[in-house]
């Protein structure tokens, strides 16, 4: 970064006004590089969203793990993605209007149409393997849907998003590969993931 | 956020007016387009580039500039023809939209361009008087 007193101790001396000249660039460069990002970064998730998330997730998975029948399994985990919903967007709108930032409507929009394909995706697989009664595979499809939806998502927020959605897609492919796993890896990506991410996104962004 | 125009900023080109659409940057302080390289017209041109369009209300607030400002630095950016500007009207609300043109976003480019070929051509020289 150059400053008011580098151009003062280089007046006279070519050389280091050709330094300062570059410096300059590269100062400008930066300058350009921060607000794009600035203008097209999401911030206003809220890590205190995903840690509460994180620990209704916990609690629908002991909740679905107790539950004999299919489809009050289905139940469990239908009434957590409502629970989920509200309580995310309830801390994310919560956390915007602390930081004032109206501008991000139009990041918001583009982020909601990254998310939402692989989750609509979601949803008619849920109906389509529940008809079938091939509810065994659903966590798989759910983790690995919801994985992609986040890494899409996060191009258009906080960079540690694509890692969690990466994260979230190895549980997919585990769970899948061993359905006997599933609650469990259920509970670690909902549960453990959330509650992870939250708290990383908490001390970067902010609650 | 957006830091304010600093007065070496200013220092570091001359009075020029925009660079004529040559494909090679020109890697002198002389050839810098004047125009955008002032930072809050610089700030408001490198926004616009990540979005289709931005309202007056939304780079206001991107960009921590008061109206008086933001208005005065859009019309020099429009009257060089950099960005568009749409006004209408949502209900009874005026709106104010801006959209950065071709011509501005070839503009950024080359201003892009030319700062990497300054410090492309100028590094060396660091070096070598390193040396």
């Amino acid at each position: 970064m150059s400053n008011p007193k580098t151009i003062k101790s280089t007046a006279g001396d070519p050389l280091a006004e050709t330094i300062n000249l570059a410096e300059r660039a590269e100062d400008n460069l930066q300058f350009i590089r921060t607000t794009m990002e600035n203008a097209s970064v999401f911030t206003g998730i809220s890590g205190t969203g995903y840690i509460l998330t994180g620990i209704s997730a916990l609690l629908a998975s002991w909740l679905a793990l107790t539950q004999r029948d299919p489809t009050n399994w289905l139940v469990v985990w239908m009434g957590e993605l409502a629970l989920a919903t509200l309580v995310a967007s309830v801390f994310t709108g919560l956390k915007m209007r602390r930081q004032g930032r109206l501008w991000q409507l139009t990041t918001i929009r583009n982020l909601l149409c990254a998310f939402l394909p692989a989750m609509f995706a979601g949803g008619v697989f849920t109906l389509v393997m529940a008809r079938e009664n091939l509810i065994v595979l659903l966590p798989g499809i759910w983790l690995m849907l919801y994985g992609v939806a986040v890494i899409t998502a996060g191009a258009w927020s906080v960079r540690v998003l694509p890692v969690m959605g990466s994260m979230f897609m190895v549980l997919g492919v585990l769970a899948l590969l061993i359905p006997v796993t599933a609650d469990w890896l259920m509970a670690i990506g909902f549960g453990g993931l959330h509650i992870g991410f939250g708290l990383l996104i908490r001390r970067h962004y902010g609650g | 956020m957006v830091k304010k125009i600093r007065k070496h900023d200013e220092m570091m080109v001359s009075d020029t007016k925009p660079m004529a659409s040559s494909p090679t940057p020109i890697a002198t302080a002389e050839a810098l387009d004047n125009l955008i390289h002032e930072r809050t017209r610089l700030s408001l041109i490198s926004a616009l580039a990540t979005h289709p369009s931005l309202s007056f209300s939304e780079l206001k607030a991107l960009l921590q500039m008061s109206d008086g400002n933001l208005s005065v630095q859009a019309r020099k950016l429009e009257e060089a023809g950099y960005i568009s500007c749409l006004k209408s009207f949502v209900g009874r609300t005026p709106r104010t939209e801006f959209r950065l043109t071709d011509s501005g976003r070839a503009a950024l480019q080359r201003y892009v361009s030319h700062m990497e070929a300054l410090i492309k051509n100028i590094k060396p020289v660091n070096k070598a008087r390193e040396n």
